[in-house]
């Protein structure tokens, strides 16, 4: 285990993506966003981009972390009923980071390409599908908005029907959840503290103005990768 | 849930198969944005169509109630701008979306809030009226259940109770606040007084759920939702519920309740007389 002798335990604090611990149980650690808070303004205030990266991620991560050591130790020693216990938490904050993830990779400036419409084979799957890009951000909007409490709104492709999909889910449920075959291209965070200290309870202006700062190139790519 | 326990069936059956107004009903109504009537209202009106059958349409429409102190008056644990959008805003559009919704639909009339929330959680299908009458009366009830200098500790027969139920005070207080910080989303945590166990209970329940779908008797309330607290807290979820139970808890209303309760759950031995 080579590995094991380089990674000592204070380099662990430094490695990227994953750290390993003590019995090579992978934890996780708040992902760099490819752009400064600041730069996606007017459309999100850089106080929320902030405050949303840095505190309501990383105590995702922090917990998940947490009750992912916490369901190794309940594992190691049989513990049925503490593994099923901690099912609810690792769905939500395991599902706060991998959403929360993809959610960075969404949003980009305008200046780097930030609103700029799909092209190639997403836009045309979208015209297809939906008729314009118009109708698909209507009715992600709709559902945005219709959506009771907290949770998110996904564009996603079946990758077996090579069929996109618009669907919600609650809370930090991701969107296999909704079909395992699904996978998510575009996910706006529709929970109050995505949009609250610029917005108030106008969910539907959050959502207007959030499309002038979607990345189509990341979810393009995804795309791509499903359906060749 | 049958509509013998509605009291003015009757009524409802009525207006909505006899009466055919030549108007769109938009002519008849005059919009009312903030009534301040604390009861469910009733107004009855005239029809002035051609017909001109003098045949009213009867309309129930709900108010918004006032919290019972000034919106300045929690600070500086809640703040005026959080009470003004909170109440103002959040909770106005709650009854404004809900009378919009009774404008359309008959069914519904002649209800008390209760009885709404009830039949319209239609035992867990809910139709859409009942988000917005449950986030109504949620909020009426979450007001109450805070006070400017409120905080501190319950004194007699609640205290006795909770200690019954939860061992001590202290205990209590230490499984609400982790309720509340446990909970996923949005949502709110209760204090309930269960009518078959007959003992007191801490619920957690989501978006706009409330203990008296399950005909339990709420006694005090906490809002969980993020709107409730971001403006003052932003995610420090954990300062706002110690806080709320610290300085903002009005165990005088909850006291009350708890009185009232005990009207429909009986929590003693009878004390039968020896003759």
């Amino acid at each position: 285990m080579a590995l094991r002798t380089l990674l000592t335990r204070k380099n662990l604090a430094n490695s990227p993506m994953g750290m390993l611990g003590l019995r090579g149980l992978q934890t996780f650690s708040l992902p760099d966003l490819p752009y400064d808070y600041g730069t996606l303004e007017p459309a999100i205030s850089g106080d929320i981009m902030q405050l949303h990266h840095q505190k309501h991620h990383q105590t995702y991560i922090t917990n998940y972390n947490k009750a992912l050591e916490q369901l190794d130790d309940a594992v190691a020693k049989g513990d049925a009923s503490a593994v099923v216990k901690l099912q609810s938490a690792i769905k939500f904050n395991g599902g706060g980071h991998v959403n929360h993830s993809i959610f960075w990779k969404n949003l980009a400036p305008i200046r780097e390409g930030g609103g700029e419409p799909p092209k190639s084979s997403l836009g045309w799957a979208i015209d297809n599908h939906f008729g314009s890009l118009e109708v698909l951000i209507q009715k992600m909007n709709a559902e945005g908005a219709a959506l009771q409490g907290s949770g998110w709104v996904w564009l996603g492709v079946d990758k077996e029907f090579k069929r996109l999909v618009v669907e919600t889910t609650a809370n930090q449920d991701p969107l296999v959840t909704k079909g395992s075959n699904l996978v998510p291209l575009l996910g706006i965070d529709v929970w109050e503290h995505a949009y609250y200290l610029q917005y108030k309870n106008v969910r539907p202006d959050y959502l207007k103005n959030i499309w002038k700062v979607i990345n189509w190139k990341y979810a393009s790519e995804v795309y791509e990768k499903e359906c060749p | 849930m049958s509509w013998s326990s509605c009291g003015s069936s009757s009524i409802c059956s009525w207006s909505s198969s006899s009466f055919v107004p030549h108007d769109p009903p938009s002519k008849l109504l005059k919009k009312r944005s903030t009534p301040s009537i604390a009861q469910p209202g009733w107004k009855q009106r005239r029809n002035y169509s051609h017909n001109n059958r003098g045949v009213s349409k009867v309309f129930g429409y709900y108010g918004l109630k006032n919290p019972p102190y000034k919106l300045d008056a929690l600070e500086p644990y809640l703040s005026q701008k959080t009470l003004e959008v909170h109440w103002g805003v959040h909770h106005r559009g709650y009854v404004e979306a809900l009378n919009k919704q009774l404008e359309k639909n008959d069914r519904l009339y002649g209800c008390t809030m209760d009885e709404l929330i009830k039949v319209s959680y239609n035992n867990g299908n809910p139709f859409t009226e009942f988000n917005n009458a449950a986030q109504v009366w949620n909020h009426d009830f979450f007001w109450e259940s805070m006070q400017p200098g409120g905080g501190d500790m319950p004194t007699l027969g609640l205290l006795q109770q909770i200690e019954k139920d939860f061992g001590s005070f202290t205990n209590f207080k230490e499984k609400f606040i982790e309720a509340a910080l446990t909970l996923f989303g949005s949502g709110w945590v209760w204090l309930v007084l269960k009518r078959d166990a007959k003992c007191l209970a801490i619920v957690k329940t989501s978006n706009a759920i409330n203990p008296l779908v399950w005909n339990d008797i709420p006694i005090m309330s906490l809002d969980v939702w993020e709107h409730s607290y971001y403006l003052d807290y932003r995610n420090d979820k954990a300062k706002y519920v110690n806080t709320f139970m610290n300085h903002l808890v009005s165990w005088n209303a909850a006291a009350v309740r708890m009185v009232r309760a005990q009207a429909f759950v009986n929590l003693g031995e009878p004390k039968i007389p020896v003759a």
